[in-house]
């Protein structure tokens, strides 16, 4: 109890500091608005809806991005798990894959499919889909053989053994993979909105610096804050509610 | 050698693929240069001396941002699993910045350092220190207290058991950290040089899709993934030699 009264001392300790610094103006105002100008710029922008605007729209980029990333994450990395041919035409693709810098290809998806929101959710889902593949192909090669012999041995076909069996068994580390690939959703959607404009709260961070409006940067920083922690804090609840027939939900 | 070639020959596949399709007019030349195009592309930007320009300034940034990041945030991990005020004071702020996608801090960046290498390398900084931290933290408490016990019954002092037992203990968390940080150090760079123009690699790519040359604009794409790529390999090779020492 009293940890975690010290724990939170030492945030509010951070947010008083910020307060303390920009009013005794030992930054300019410009460089550091304090703390309650930046909140209550951004309790001004959702009152007049910009900033609900704003967030609903990254959050729709970035989640329909992410989903996209897992569907077909999932769907690769088991057809990698499971198909000979598959494995050995996309293994060396998806390890070349992980690791290079996907966001330099923002300017081809500019390219190829423009400036709006079709663009901003292909290159998220392309930024985040290759951690899942790599998550699921592991985990369904991982599945414990005696599962898979003892469902077949009690009549199970093989799409009653992917559904009830594989994805299941594989649903553990299929999450870390989807858990790897959130934030990223969330750093490449801010970056596409920030380079390829538009609304989003990106774009308006970005609008924001170019008018040298400072506490609307601050503000949409703090509105990004509050959403990226919500998402990351929301797929730890679903890992726990999905997941609470595995042992690691005991702990 | 054989089993190289068929492990990889997907790519080779794939690299056919792509000089093929806009050659029989699949794709349109324009959205897809054909490979051969993109490689005289390359030739070109390596010839006027704008790839040795754009590169040298992207790994200068890279390395200083990166370094900074990974030196503080072991310090700060390390310190933080050792002397528990450090914990109480910096674990809530690790926890509350982690989920912050740091990619929105790039135009605070701008605004506090200006248009130009400063805000590229504090971006990969900020980018790069949270990974590093939590490996360092985790892997500092990781470290089987016997361990330390040991060395302190031995009459080692706490420094010292900090620098000879607890780092090299903590150790292959800190390299995992950093292999996490070398990814998120090339988005920030590459995004950070996309906004901030002036020279790099991102700023290349963009200056060149703007001016419609796509040939060299792919190049420059193929060239940073190419080198991601290479980095990640040759890191990973440097931790597996790093870490000979464990069984």
């Amino acid at each position: 109890m009293r940890d975690a009264l010290l724990r939170s001392a030492s945030v509010v300790a951070l947010l008083l500091l910020w307060e303390v610094c920009a009013r005794a103006h030992l930054v300019s105002d410009f460089l550091l608005p304090s703390f309650s100008v930046s909140l209550a710029r951004l309790y001004h922008d959702i009152v007049a809806g910009d900033a609900l605007l704003g967030i609903g729209l990254t959050l729709y980029r970035a989640f329909t991005g992410f989903a996209l990333a897992a569907v077909g994450g999932v769907a690769i990395g088991i057809l990698i798990a499971r198909v000979p041919l598959m494995r050995w035409f996309l293994d060396p693709l998806v390890s070349v894959g992980l690791p290079m810098p996907k966001i330099a290809f923002l300017p081809i998806f500019v390219l190829w499919f423009g400036v709006f929101d079709e663009a901003k959710i292909l290159m998220v889902a392309f930024s985040a889909i290759f951690p899942v593949i790599v998550a699921a192909a592991a985990a369904a090669d991982g599945v414990d053989r005696t599962l898979l012999w003892s469902a077949q041995s009690l009549g199970a076909g093989r799409q009653a053994l992917l559904w009830q069996i594989v994805l299941r068994a594989a649903l553990p580390q299929i999450f870390t993979g989807l858990q790897v690939a959130m934030p990223i959703a969330l750093i490449v959607a801010i970056i596409a909105e920030m380079q390829m404009g538009g609304e989003g709260l990106g774009g308006a961070i970005m609008q924001s610096m170019r008018f040298a409006d400072s506490p609307g940067v601050f503000a949409g920083i703090l509105a990004i804050a509050v959403v990226g922690a919500a998402l990351v804090r929301g797929l730890e609840v679903l890992r726990r509610r999905l997941l609470v027939w595995h042992p690691e939900g005991e702990r | 050698m054989r089993a190289v070639a068929l492990r990889y020959a997907p790519l080779l596949l794939l690299a056919a693929l792509w000089e093929a399709a806009p050659r029989l007019g699949l794709v349109d030349a324009e959205t897809l240069p054909p490979l051969s195009a993109v490689a005289r592309a390359l030739v070109g930007l390596a010839a006027d001396g704008s790839l040795a320009l754009n590169g040298w300034s992207s790994l200068r940034n890279l390395a200083a941002g990166l370094g900074l990041g990974i030196a503080v945030g072991a310090a700060l991990g390390l310190t933080m699993a050792w002397y528990r005020p450090m914990e109480i004071v910096f674990n809530p702020l690790v926890r509350i910045l982690y989920p912050l996608p740091r990619s929105a801090l790039i135009p605070v960046m701008i605004l506090w350092f200006g248009l130009g290498a400063k805000s590229k390398i504090a971006a990969v900084f900020l980018g790069s220190l949270l990974p590093v931290v939590l490996g360092a933290f985790n892997g500092a408490r990781g470290v089987e207290p016997v361990l330390i016990w040991s060395a302190l019954a031995a009459g080692t002092s706490r420094r010292a058991a900090l620098w000879e037992v607890v780092l090299p203990a903590a150790m292959p968390e800190i390299l995992a950290g950093i292999r996490n940080a070398l990814a998120l150090s090339f988005i920030l760079l590459v995004a950070s040089e996309f906004l901030i123009g002036q020279r790099g690699m991102g700023y290349l790519i963009s200056f060149l899709g703007e001016g419609g040359n796509y040939d060299g604009m792919f190049a420059g794409v193929l060239v940073v993934s190419l080198v991601g790529f290479l980095a990640d390999r040759l890191y990973l090779g440097l931790m597996g030699w790093a870490l000979r020492w464990r069984e």
